[in-house]
């Protein structure tokens, strides 16, 4: 190629030039921007795994996920499930979620999914089987995922049919501290649980059983708080012991269940918290461990 | 005819062959246009000093770009359920609808096929082979209308000479779609969906603005200073799926060799030049020859064209009018 250079008419600009004719070497520098422009988009969407391997990122995932690696891949990031939630729990993730863009999540301190449309509407709204009610048999489930038996809603409890059709639990709920928690300091609990500026929303038999109601609308009275157990939208699923630690006084503290789904409802209606957490929180797929 | 191989191939990256050999009617029209200069010449004259410049198409395109997905945004924000999901999926009035390429991506990185992903993804399919499959990125997409815009912003660029067209090879874009069904296979991720803008914009549009925005808008000032249409024309994966959808789609650009006057204006404002092709003085085979696959049926082309060589049509259904 070199004894062929038409356009090298001095030695010097012979010896800066690289080889070839000018179409030649259009073509070359063509190939090597193509080249790099493929390295460079390749290589920023495999940026997207690095938010993955955070653990730190996980996140609650709405009723019916399948396990968090399964659940990235069949989601097809459209948001429907999102559209269908009548307290609208479903928040999709973002750029910084890498892979995880567009899909799904729950926020549960914010707003948490408290069952109020009945069945899972986001289940039946996936149209890939992200969020589904019959996991394929060649999907395995975790030890400790399972629900030994199908959830009853209490809010349909008096139905033919009370029970949520959900299989496997979304988390478990966990006192993670103790030390700020009403009921263990034998307090009660009198007003809005979350403050009059809390936008969470959340439905009250009592009120409308299809109009979920802000939870600031919704004040509350206790002698002894129990919040996290009443509002609990799932029967048998946290209830308060009560403990004598030796001083021959009984205490309460909210005791989580196996029947836990990890719906959250318990961490975002707990009316206190410290370092921006409730006293009472839902480990996002965490299993039951006996 | 040029072969739907040759077509498929051009649209993967090869670059347009020179004719072989004209049907006799092409073979005629080109020796008429080269033996009376003259009058070919002040036939293009005339036909200049009677141009009407139009942006038809253009209008009508942005107008039901700008509606579908005005629809999937209102649909949410006014409850009105017509057209629920985004771009990637969706149910229009309950009719699952599931993008192409978003569709092909779960499946590879999934391995499991749902009855609900088949049905969405067969009517999608059918739905952009009658309508010509890249009809999706002209007249959907909301990323092409952005890139749109900000092209305008480049070719001014252009004309003032601070800055140039970087141009890519072809082919590179069928390298990424290799690349990104067989990323899909090996992670087990939808690895494409964290970079789609299309994806992006979409949700973006319907559930609130995102940081994700900010990587829409580097791809834009990328084509603005260095790369005219660069996502488009080099990176984008759904356009080439769509583009494959196109291969067998009646609903084309019809190209009239006879009221061309090879001024190239069309190549000028079209996003794939290189379906084009055959409007080069001696390129076309035929009289009446169909645009290639790779054409988003923009119709951009037909808006500039000053004599009317270039229509939209429909195979089959031109006959029998």
């Amino acid at each position: 190629m070199s004894d062929n250079n038409p356009e090298s008419d001095t030695p010097a600009g012979n010896a800066a030039k690289p080889a070839g004719s000018a179409k030649q070497r259009t073509a070359r520098r063509r190939f090597i921007r193509s080249s790099l422009l493929t390295g460079g988009i390749v290589g920023l969407a495999l940026l997207g795994y690095l938010p993955v391997a955070r653990a730190s990122r996980t996140r609650l995932r709405p009723p019916g996920a399948l396990d968090e690696k399964d659940f990235l891949a069949s989601c097809i990031k459209c948001g429907q499930c999102v559209q269908v939630c009548p307290v609208q729990a479903i928040k999709l993730g973002d750029l910084t979620d890498g892979y995880g863009i567009g899909v799904p999540h729950i926020d549960a301190r914010e707003q948490a999914c408290d069952f109020s449309c009945d069945a899972g509407q986001c289940i039946l709204a996936c149209p890939t089987g992200a969020l589904t009610y019959i996991k394929p048999d060649f999907l395995p489930v975790r030890p400790g995922a399972h629900l030994a038996r199908l959830p009853i809603l209490k809010a349909k409890e008096k139905d033919p049919e009370p029970t949520l059709n959900l299989k496997e639990r979304m988390g478990l709920a966990r006192l993670a501290q103790p030390q700020i928690c009403l009921a263990a300091q034998g307090k009660g609990f009198k007003g809005q649980a979350r403050g009059a500026g809390f936008k969470g929303t959340m439905r009250y038999m009592d009120v409308d059983r299809w109009k979920p109601i802000p939870v600031a609308d919704h004040p509350y009275e206790r002698e002894l708080c129990d919040l996290c157990v009443t509002e609990c939208p799932i029967k048998d699923a946290i209830r308060l012991k009560f403990v004598d630690n030796g001083d021959g006084v009984k205490r309460a503290v909210p005791e989580v269940l196996e029947q836990c789904v990890g719906c959250g409802v318990c961490e975002m209606i707990c009316p206190v918290e410290a370092g921006g957490m409730a006293a009472i929180v839902v480990d996002e797929r965490k299993t039951w461990e006996a | 005819m040029k072969s739907f191989k040759e077509k498929l191939l051009v649209m993967l990256g090869r670059e347009p062959q020179k004719p072989a050999a004209y049907s006799p009617e092409a073979e005629q029209i080109h020796k008429l246009k080269r033996l009376n200069k003259a009058d070919f010449e002040a036939m293009k004259q005339h036909t200049r000093e009677h141009q009407l410049l139009q942006h038809k198409w253009r209008n009508r395109r942005w107008a039901v770009l700008i509606a579908v997905n005005l629809l999937f945004v209102v649909s949410f924000w006014l409850d009105i359920q017509m057209l629920e999901g985004a771009l990637t999926a969706s149910r229009f009035v309950g009719f699952h609808l599931i993008d192409l390429n978003s569709a092909l991506q779960v499946m590879l990185a999934h391995k499991h096929i749902i009855v609900n992903l088949l049905i969405g993804t067969a009517t999608v399919f059918f739905l952009w082979v009658l309508l010509g499959g890249r009809t999706f990125c002209s007249w959907v997409c909301p990323y092409h209308l952005m890139a749109e815009w900000f092209e305008a912003l480049h070719l001014k660029l252009v004309e003032k000479k601070w800055v140039t067209d970087h141009e890519f090879h072809r082919g590179t874009r069928t390298v990424f779609w290799v690349l990104f069904s067989l990323l899909a296979i090996v992670t087990g991720y939808t690895v494409f969906e964290t970079l789609s803008p299309t994806g992006i914009l979409s949700r973006a549009l319907i559930y609130g603005p995102s940081l994700a925005l900010a990587w829409v808008f580097l791809l834009l000032l990328f084509e603005v200073f260095y790369s005219r249409r660069a996502w488009c024309r080099y990176v984008c994966p759904i356009g080439l799926t769509y583009g494959m959808v196109g291969t067998v789609s009646p609903l084309r650009i019809v190209y009239r060799l006879d009221k061309c006057f090879h001024e190239g204006d069309c190549r000028k404002v079209c996003l794939v030049p290189h379906v084009l092709d055959v409007v080069i003085k001696g390129r076309a085979e035929e009289a009446v020859m169909s645009i290639g696959p790779d054409c988003t049926r923009c119709g951009l082309c037909v808006d500039t064209c000053p004599s009317g060589a270039l229509t939209y049509g429909v195979k089959g259904l031109d006959k029998l009018l």
